[in-house]
């Protein structure tokens, strides 16, 4: 028999297994001493967490709180800047994933420099840069690189293509971003308005697919060094919901561990084939800025200088801009995403700022957790 | 409003309805027009009246091609407002270079539908454009029909009433994203191209009233939805797991990141009826596709939006569709 598509789903989503899920976590939940914040550090789990309603499956003392983790959110806007400026060059064919080509910078988004005449493409896989570039011999094909630790891989083997292939025409502009780093920056930020550490995560739900290629081994520290605990799991509803309560299960057990959810594919090494090819060409930015959280240190990649021929930074830096651009002042995404503040108690959300008109970073992509507010509802 | 169109604003969903209130409405203003109904009703109820344009790439896809579209496509929005597809007329542009053959063989397609129909091309154009201009080849058809059942409007529902669909969502979208350059993926899948005409007419046969009727084309089951939840001002709820969607729609919607509730539909269509005329309408939709379904009712819980209900007790809001529908990125 063959594998189908809907074997890696269709019980993964089974109504019965869920509601299962959802009486453990309420009985378990009777026994907490104190209300648990979890953040889930995902865009794709917000998407999945707000699709399937589980806000309204959980007890009044379980609480989410939206991560960072949407990379096309997190992306500052000068940045989206970069990238406008390249689409716009008369001899570039600017390749990028998914739904970075709807996000505003200051001159407008990608859609908009399509509109006026660039070519701007989006792909599904990287790879497909070859091709585009051996068609198109008297272009540079910039791929401007983004995602965290699942799409990183990918754009290592287009960069070891290129090399070994001696391609002339295909160039990087690298926007890759880790996620541990974020996390401890979450934990440590000091909230400016009162001047303290007021973070509210008590727990982490860890995405499945950054392990698949890093390992749970990224997340040793958190409940070692900083008490709290992860739970790496899987992106379907009852994956979620399996992990969610084996967070509660600790607590309730006074436990502070890592564990996995997501046994079917992860363990604690990850791929290490992938994470090879990773350090062979990409090493760590002093400083990488996120928008609506600021600059975090060790967070963002770069191409190694060795590599600097195929650095569309190095090579175009005399016309991209380099000032920081600061997001709108009535925006709070800085606040949603360290789990201060929800969506709807931003004063724009859902009227100036809207999935067709973002303002704020959480917006912008349909795995930001106002995106997903706005576009599920909150119906609890 | 953005200074420029992009292509978002061709999508069915919200940027498009901006563009045509924003810009075409405010200038073309008429009580007609602002029906905003698949076809326009004119002459006292009598007729039905409607156009549209053709521009699918590629122009042949598996199970039709933009031939039977164009004349499907505007058949269909007549048969939308219960009316039977007469006359209709057909305008090509053409990039110059473009095969004579395939183009006979687009209008041979055009003429097998026709015939479906029951209706005859009546008066034509065609312009050639230099290579460039166009993508190979636009069509654009306009179609009279007469009305066979007056009434059927997007702003009739009211709570009680019972929402079907005709036979599983979502196959023309991811057809067509399946066939496109770049994604490489092997499918057997068909669009579900087809005239609609003959299962309206069964379904008014049966002595249905029918109160709304809509295909589900751009923007897909979603857009119909909401525009009925808000011209109604009613709330449409639907159980998510009664909505048909075939297995290889699922598995390429799961793998790109999309709905198929948000995906078009080219022989599929949407309808409410009374709730005592659920069962025998099912049983009409049954005999042409097995797949058909009940799939919700209006109520007033949420006015003007779409709930949809999960089997393990959830809601959630069944949003328009917008932007360009790009995959999810991880």
């Amino acid at each position: 028999m063959s594998l189908e598509l809907k074997n890696l789903y269709d019980d993964f989503r089974d109504g019965e297994t869920i509601k299962a899920y959802s009486k453990i976590i309420a009985e378990d939940a009777k026994k907490l001493k104190n209300p648990i914040n979890i953040m889930e550090v995902c865009g794709g789990h917000t998407h999945t967490i707000m699709k399937y309603g589980l806000p309204q499956l959980m007890p009044d003392n379980v609480n989410f709180i939206h991560g960072p983790g949407c990379p096309v959110c997190i992306m500052p806007k000068e940045r989206i800047d970069h990238a406008y400026v390249l689409a716009m060059q008369p001899d570039v064919i600017l390749v990028t994933l998914g739904d970075m080509i709807k996000v505003p910078g200051s001159n407008g988004s990608l859609q908009d420099a399509r509109a006026k005449g660039a070519d701007v493409r989006f792909v599904y896989s990287p790879m497909e840069c070859l091709k585009i570039a051996a068609e198109n011999p008297e272009k540079k094909v910039i791929f401007f690189a983004i995602g965290f630790e699942t799409t990183t891989p990918m754009t290592a083997v287009l960069v070891e293509q290129v090399i070994k292939q001696k391609i002339p025409n295909i160039f990087f502009h690298i926007n890759h971003v880790t996620v541990p780093e974020v996390m401890v920056e979450l934990i440590d930020s000091r909230d400016v308005h009162v001047d303290s550490y007021n973070n509210r995560i008590d727990a982490f739900l860890g995405p499945s697919h950054v392990s698949v290629i890093s390992g749970s081994k990224i997340y040793d520290k958190f409940p070692q060094d900083y008490g709290r605990p992860v739970v790496v799991s899987g992106f379907e509803p009852v994956d979620a919901m399996q992990g969610i309560s084996m967070i509660v299960k600790q607590f309730i057990e006074d436990r502070c561990e890592l564990e996995i959810q997501y046994k079917r594919v992860v363990n604690h090494e990850g791929n290490l084939n992938a994470q090879k090819l990773i350090d062979t060409y990409f090493e760590k930015m002093d400083l990488f800025r996120w928008r609506g959280l600021g600059n975090v240190p060790d967070s963002g990649l770069k191409l190694k200088e060795e590599f600097a021929s195929l650095d569309a930074e190095v090579i175009y830096k005399d016309i991209l801009p380099i000032a920081e651009i600061e997001d709108h002042k009535l925006c709070i995404c800085g606040d949603i995403l360290r789990g201060m503040a929800k969506p709807p108690e931003c004063t724009i959300f859902g009227t100036a700022c809207k999935p067709t008109t973002p303002i704020g970073s959480c917006m912008v992509s349909s795995e930001g957790a106002c995106a997903a507010y706005y576009k599920y509802g909150n119906l609890i | 409003m953005t200074k420029t169109v992009t292509i978002a604003h061709g999508n069915g969903g919200e940027e498009n309805n901006e563009l045509i209130k924003k810009i075409f409405y405010k200038h073309f203003e008429n009580d007609i027009l602002a029906k905003s109904e698949d076809a326009a009703v004119i002459e006292d109820g009598k007729l039905a009246f409607t156009t549209d344009s053709f521009t699918v790439s590629p122009l042949f896809f598996p199970g039709g091609d933009i031939g039977k579209l164009a004349v499907c496509g505007t058949c269909n929005d007549l048969a939308m407002m219960g009316a039977k597809p007469k006359y209709m007329t057909c305008s090509v542009i053409i990039e110059e270079g473009f095969s004579t053959r395939e183009l006979e063989k687009i209008v041979r397609s055009m003429k097998v539908e026709l015939e479906i129909n029951g209706a005859m091309v009546v008066s034509g154009d065609t312009k050639v454009v230099p290579r460039g201009s166009v993508d190979k080849l636009f069509i654009n058809t306009t179609g009279i029909g007469v009305i066979e059942q007056k009434g059927i409007s997007a702003s009739a529902l009211a709570e009680g009433m019972s929402i079907l669909v005709s036979r599983d969502v979502g196959t023309h979208g991811a057809t067509i994203f399946a066939a496109r350059e770049g994604i490489e993926l092997e499918s057997s899948l068909k669009t579900d191209c087809a005239s609609l005409y003959p299962q309206v007419k069964a379904l008014m046969d049966a002595n249905i009233n029918i109160v709304a009727l809509r295909d589900a084309t751009r923007g897909g089951v979603s857009a119909v939805l909401n525009e009925w939840a808000k011209s109604s001002d009613v709330c449409v709820e639907i159980e998510e797991e009664t909505i048909p969607v075939q297995e290889e729609v699922k598995g390429i919607c799961e793998m790109l990141g999309f709905e198929a509730v948000d995906l078009a539909n080219e022989g599929t269509f949407v309808l409410a009826v009374l709730k005592e005329d659920e069962a025998k309408a099912l049983d009409v939709l049954q005999k042409t596709h097995v797949t058909s379904a009940i799939i919700g009712k209006v109520t007033g819980l949420h006015k003007s939006k779409v709930l949809l209900n999960s089997s393990w007790g959830t809601k959630r809001f069944l949003d328009l569709p917008t932007g360009e529908l790009l995959p999810r990125i991880c």
